[in-house]
């Protein structure tokens, strides 16, 4: 038989069932390949020992409150960074030169670093301490994280904003100009309101990234997921659980991040404008 | 002359840039460069592979097929690759058995190089299925049509009418992913394997020069994420097919 692979005949929007039955579908390889995983275990550990399911089910709520405290870090990041890539983006269509060509080049240079090393950037030269008429503001570890994460975000949001700006048809500038309106009305009344539509999707998409990126915490020494899942390992030292405790990890990044990305898929169609 | 130059701005600036006039570090560097591109090389065309594969899967008769490279992509697309890498490392390796490795000493079959670049091209081989399909969906169904209708055999429709077609339509998108590969390779670093942010950090905790370090790293990434795109972009260019795309 010839079968290319072929676009699905434009389908009616199929509401929450199909997404729901194909997120279900791979949550429940998931948990086969966990439960094998977990019985291949529980048959190879030593006799004497306790159980493997036992040992998980001490770890769960403490890795699970690790986790915990990486979706916090993310939500803390990507305010941060969204406040500062909506300035550099809008910056970066600016009708000032210097402030659009500056904006550009500090967006295209965090954009184009690996995320770990902008983490580290800010983990290390970032005192600990401020101090500002002889008030000390602690700047703790995690505060620093979030920088470091935010930094990579904002460009990332500048580059959407620009984007979303620069996808509004430009009769839309012209006839706002014709109607008088200053550029900065135009801009915050006219253009950023249509643009704000199209931009929810990818910032969706890059919470999704940002919220995986937040185990990159765990290498610069801060309590997250991994690291207590790492610290459990060592504890109990049963290389036989190894498998399903970062499976446990994996099954609770997978089920955060898995509705979001759908959602993404969702808006993205329908605020598709075909041409 | 550049090296005299480095040494003399760290006697009176103290700005103590190592890699440029110490040939031990600057050796360790470079080390760590060759190591970044070789794992970089290695999993861009492994993903490559990995990504043509899955969608001919996809794309076949086979329903469990489907479901499986469905589940694959999901899967390394909704987890983080840090959890990935580690679960690879220390999860598999750890349980695979040691081998001799010809010195008397028993070693694991895989290095730590070698499950990153496992690790990096099955995660980005989840991406680069899912960019090859929107590819082939935008070749025009008249166009398979044709082909079809000229009795092609669908291996052979894929090489001559889909995939010329198809790569050139995903060449933005995958421009976009190998970009984040390359960027991705740092989380080796995690498992000690001696890439570029091992390298710089290794240097840096032995001549406390971590700011200018720091500098360097993120110049150096930037300028190899910059020749990667220039190549890429160049390439589109090459490749563009008059008055079909903008």
């Amino acid at each position: 038989m010839l079968l290319p692979y072929r676009a699905p005949a434009p389908s009616a929007p199929s509401g929450l069932a199909t997404p729901v039955l194909l997120g279900g579908g791979t949550l429940a390889a998931f948990a086969i390949l966990f439960g094998a995983s977990l019985a291949l275990a529980q048959v190879t550990a030593r006799p004497a020992g306790e159980s493997a399911v036992t040992v998980l089910l001490r770890w769960a709520p403490l890795i699970f409150q690790g986790f915990l405290f990486n979706i916090l870090i993310s939500f803390l990041s990507m305010a941060l960074g969204t406040v500062v890539g909506v300035l550099a983006g809008v910056a970066q269509v600016s009708l000032v030169a210097p402030l659009r060509k500056s904006a550009w080049a500090v967006t295209q240079f965090f954009r184009n670093a690996p995320w770990l090393v902008l983490l580290f950037y800010a983990m290390f030269l970032l005192p600990f301490e401020f101090r500002i008429f002889g008030l000390t503001i602690a700047f703790p570890a995690w505060v620093k994280a979030i920088i470091g994460l935010a930094l990579p975000v904002a460009a990332n949001v500048s580059e959407i904003v620009r984007g979303g700006i620069r996808s509004i048809p430009s009769g839309q500038w012209e006839s706002a100009e014709a109607l008088a309106f200053t550029r900065r009305q135009t801009m915050w009344m006219i253009i950023l309101p249509q643009a704000f539509k199209r931009m929810i999707p990818p910032w969706m998409n890059l919470y999704a990234i940002l919220t995986m990126a937040t185990t990159l915490i765990s290498v610069v020494g801060i309590q997250d997921g991994l690291t207590i899942t790492r610290a459990a390992l060592v504890a109990e030292s049963r290389p036989e659980l190894m498998i399903p405790m970062y499976l446990l990890l994996l099954l609770m990044f997978f089920a955060y991040c898995y509705p979001i990305a759908r959602a993404t898929l969702a808006l993205e169609r329908r605020f598709n404008v075909k041409a | 002359m550049i090296a005299a130059f480095f040494e003399r701005l760290n006697e009176t600036q103290g700005l103590n840039f190592s890699v440029f006039y110490d040939a031990f570090d600057a050796s360790r560097f470079l080390t760590g460069l060759w190591t970044t591109s070789y794992i970089c090389v290695v999993s861009i065309l492994a993903s490559l592979a990995l990504g043509l594969a899955g969608v001919w899967v996809a794309g076949g008769g086979s329903r469990l097929g489907r479901l499986v490279v469905r589940g694959y992509v999901q899967f390394f697309r909704n987890t983080p690759p840090l959890v990935q890498l580690s679960f690879f490392y220390f999860a598999v390796g750890g349980l695979l058995p040691r081998v001799s490795d010809g010195f008397g000493g028993l070693s694991p079959p895989v290095s730590g190089t070698g499950w990153a670049i496992i690790a990096f091209s099955l995660f980005a081989g989840a991406f680069n299925v899912e960019i090859f399909r929107a590819g082939i969906e935008a070749v025009p169904a008249t166009t398979v049509e044709a082909a079809e209708s000229l009795g092609y055999t669908r291996l052979q429709l894929y090489i001559h009418v889909v995939l010329p077609l198809a790569f050139r339509i995903c060449l933005p998108a995958l421009n976009n992913n190998l970009v984040n590969l390359v960027k991705t390779t740092t989380l080796a670093y995690a498992i000690g394997v001696p890439e570029l942010l091992y390298a710089a950090s290794q240097i840096w905790s032995e001549s406390f020069n971590v700011r200018e370090m720091m500098n360097v790293l993120l110049v150096t990434y930037v300028l190899l994420v910059g020749v990667l795109v220039l190549v890429m972009g160049r390439w589109e260019k090459a490749m563009r097919i008059p008055g079909y795309t903008t």
